[in-house]
């Protein structure tokens, strides 16, 4: 066992920890301060301004409109974390409870929860997303939505897999020996054994959910104008490489960073969850 | 599940294959063609359920897809037509068993914006798709075994670290902003590539394969960077076997080791890894050739979205779905074929 002390000096010690929850607060205090303010207005035009070069004024300098590059991406900061937060969520929800459901019930409900996962792998989230725009329209709701269902087998496989070692220990028979249900003991004894597996993996999914995000809205697929997001910021950048290449370069660093942040994250709550592991590496 | 142990570390995946004795292997030979059959049937599920999805998504949840493409504004005498042209008013069975008839002989629809039929796009499109997903392939695949080779022969040190942390970027850094950092340097700045276009095949090997070479390393970064960091575990976990100690131990220098016995038992969850990040680059694809402005397949169904062409949509859809499924299929059965453990308990 560990205690609560000794978490803290590993996480203090753990280089992918600290530079991971770094970048990833950063991330999150960027969305959160652009709620309130920004530089300039994110989206308002200003064709006198239009591609100025970083100055005092415009630190990342202007787009084609003459809108604040730095503003503009502060904001989109704000919508990756929404996408990320809201699909992984559905995803999490969904798939936590389907993995759990068929742990705890064996048999053909398994079975079932089983295949239906190995039928939504045919669908990576592009895809879904490409045939949910085919009808609906493209906007960020159905990147969400498309990202989202894409998570659910995944979190039911992990749910699933760390579940099923947990019902074979001993203390599970002796929750059942005292009466308990299923429903019950997975409340009480199996989620809470399995939730640092759960949140790794959230950790890592909302990372993949960020990148699944740009390249949609860099599609033209995910969140419409005028509201920002990085990865329609680079679609527009293209067009514009040969009169001002600076704008190709900041949107993907903000993703990268936003990416690496989060993945670093989950690496070294890993390592601090299971000391074993760390140590094996 | 099996893509994060592996990058991860996993537990004995890469161990040597024990020799059982006879009677053991017999059993496994029964449980063999039981596992072969289950995943078989699985496999043409899978296949069965993603045409039912796709079919029910583009087809009957919207309620009428001659309005879609045509808009609210169309005339009702337009509609009418299309609905005919596209045989929406017999019943959604019939039409989805006709569908997956036409799939099966590969007789597809008619694409609504181009007028031919949508084989023949297909067809066409692949001829960009899948030299462009060869390329990706080998070369992540030669640059990952290097890498991740290198690392662990380096455990440790600075080289390990310098690949570990090119892994960690690779991953983070999405590959259309890579794309668009390619062209920004070797076609902008330097000038030795063009920006994007595709110039067939028509005019011989080189031209159509130097149009493919930037969009094949855009792809193969993020391949590159999961499959080195899985090599390079994998590697260092064979390292630790007992046959490997025994192998220095008879005199076997180091490099013999890693190739003879080292390499070959390392590769195993590497080929496994490959085979799952093969449906990745397929729909890594989609992305990339519109950066590229390839004609691709990948292009032609992005392209169909905004012109609402359905057909194309549908058939496109179902075909990367089942190549995603069938890629899938493949992997189980190679790892089977690799790893015999693996065949007895079907997870």
């Amino acid at each position: 066992m560990t205690t609560s002390g000794g978490w803290l000096a590993r996480a203090l010690r753990s280089g992918n920890f600290l530079i991971g929850a770094a970048l990833s607060g950063t991330l999150a205090l960027t969305a959160l301060v652009s709620l309130f303010w920004t530089p300039k207005s994110a989206t308002a035009i200003s064709i006198p301004h239009r591609l100025t070069q970083p100055s005092g004024e415009f630190p990342l300098g202007t787009d084609h409109f003459g809108r604040d590059v730095l503003s503009m991406l502060m904001v989109g900061a704000q919508n990756s974390i929404l996408v990320g937060v809201v699909a992984v969520g559905i995803g999490a929800t969904l798939g936590i409870a389907l993995g759990a459901l068929a742990s705890a019930r064996r048999g053909w409900v398994e079975e079932v929860v089983m295949r239906l996962t190995d039928f939504s792998f045919a669908f990576p989230a592009i895809l879904s997303a490409i045939m949910l725009t085919a009808i609906l329209g493209p906007g960020t709701v159905n990147s969400i939505i498309a990202i989202g269902i894409f998570n659910i087998p995944l979190f039911a496989r992990v749910t699933r897999g760390s579940a099923n070692a947990i019902w074979a220990r001993e203390f599970i028979l002796a929750a059942r020996a005292a009466g308990k249900g299923a429903f019950r003991i997975t409340l009480e004894h199996v989620l809470p054994n399995i939730a640092s597996v759960l949140i790794v993996q959230a950790t890592i999914q909302f990372a993949l959910a960020i990148l699944a995000e740009a390249g949609l809205s860099y599609l033209g697929l995910g969140t419409q104008p005028p509201q920002p997001s990085w990865g329609r910021m680079l679609n527009e950048a293209q067009t514009m490489m040969f009169l001002a290449p600076r704008l190709a370069v900041f949107p993907g660093i903000a993703i990268a960073l936003a990416v690496l942040g989060l993945n670093l994250l989950g690496d070294g709550l890993r390592d601090l969850f299971d000391p074993k592991l760390a140590r094996k590496r | 599940m099996l893509l994060w142990t592996a990058i991860h570390g996993s537990h004995g995946i890469a161990a040597a294959i024990p020799r059982e004795p006879i009677a053991v292997q017999i059993a496994a030979g029964a449980g063999v063609s039981v596992f072969l059959f289950r995943r078989f049937l699985t496999f043409l599920g899978t296949l069965v359920g993603a045409s039912v999805v796709v079919f029910l998504v583009l087809e009957v949840l919207p309620g009428d897809p001659a309005l879609i493409m045509l808009g609210t504004e169309a005339q009702a005498d337009t509609l009418a037509a299309l609905r005919k042209k596209l045989g929406l008013e017999r019943p959604p069975l019939e039409r989805y068993f006709d569908w997956i008839g036409g799939l099966v002989t590969g007789s597809l629809g008619m694409s609504h914006t181009y007028s031919v039929p949508v084989a023949n796009l297909i067809l066409e499109r692949l001829q960009v798709t899948v030299p462009l997903a060869a390329m990706a392939i080998t070369l992540s695949t030669a640059l990952a075994l290097a890498l991740g080779l290198y690392a662990a022969a380096r455990h440790n040190r600075p080289g390990d670290y310098g690949v570990m942390a090119f892994a960690q970027l690779g991953i983070a850094i999405p590959g259309f902003w890579f794309a668009i950092l390619l062209v920004l340097l070797f076609a902008v700045v330097l000038g030795w590539f063009s920006a994007g276009g595709f110039p067939g095949w028509g005019d011989g090997f080189w031209p159509g394969f130097k149009s493919l070479i930037l969009p094949a390393s855009a792809l193969a970064l993020a391949q590159a960077a999961i499959l080195s960091r899985v090599t390079r575990s994998s590697v260092l976990e064979v390292m630790r076997e007992d046959y490997v100690r025994t192998a220095r131990a008879k005199g076997l220098t180091r490099r013999r080791t890693l190739i003879r016995h080292v390499l070959r038992n390392a590769l195993i969850p590497v080929v496994t890894i490959m085979g799952l990040q093969l449906s990745n680059l397929l729909t890594g694809t989609i992305i990339i050739e519109s950066v590229f402005h390839l004609p691709g397949l990948g292009r032609l169904v992005f392209q169909a979205i905004s012109q609402r062409d359905l057909p194309v949509v549908k058939d496109v859809v179902v075909l990367f779905a089942a190549m995603v499924v069938a890629i899938n299929f493949l992997v189980d059965m190679l790892y089977a074929a690799i790893d015999p453990r693996l065949r007895l308990h079907d997870d």
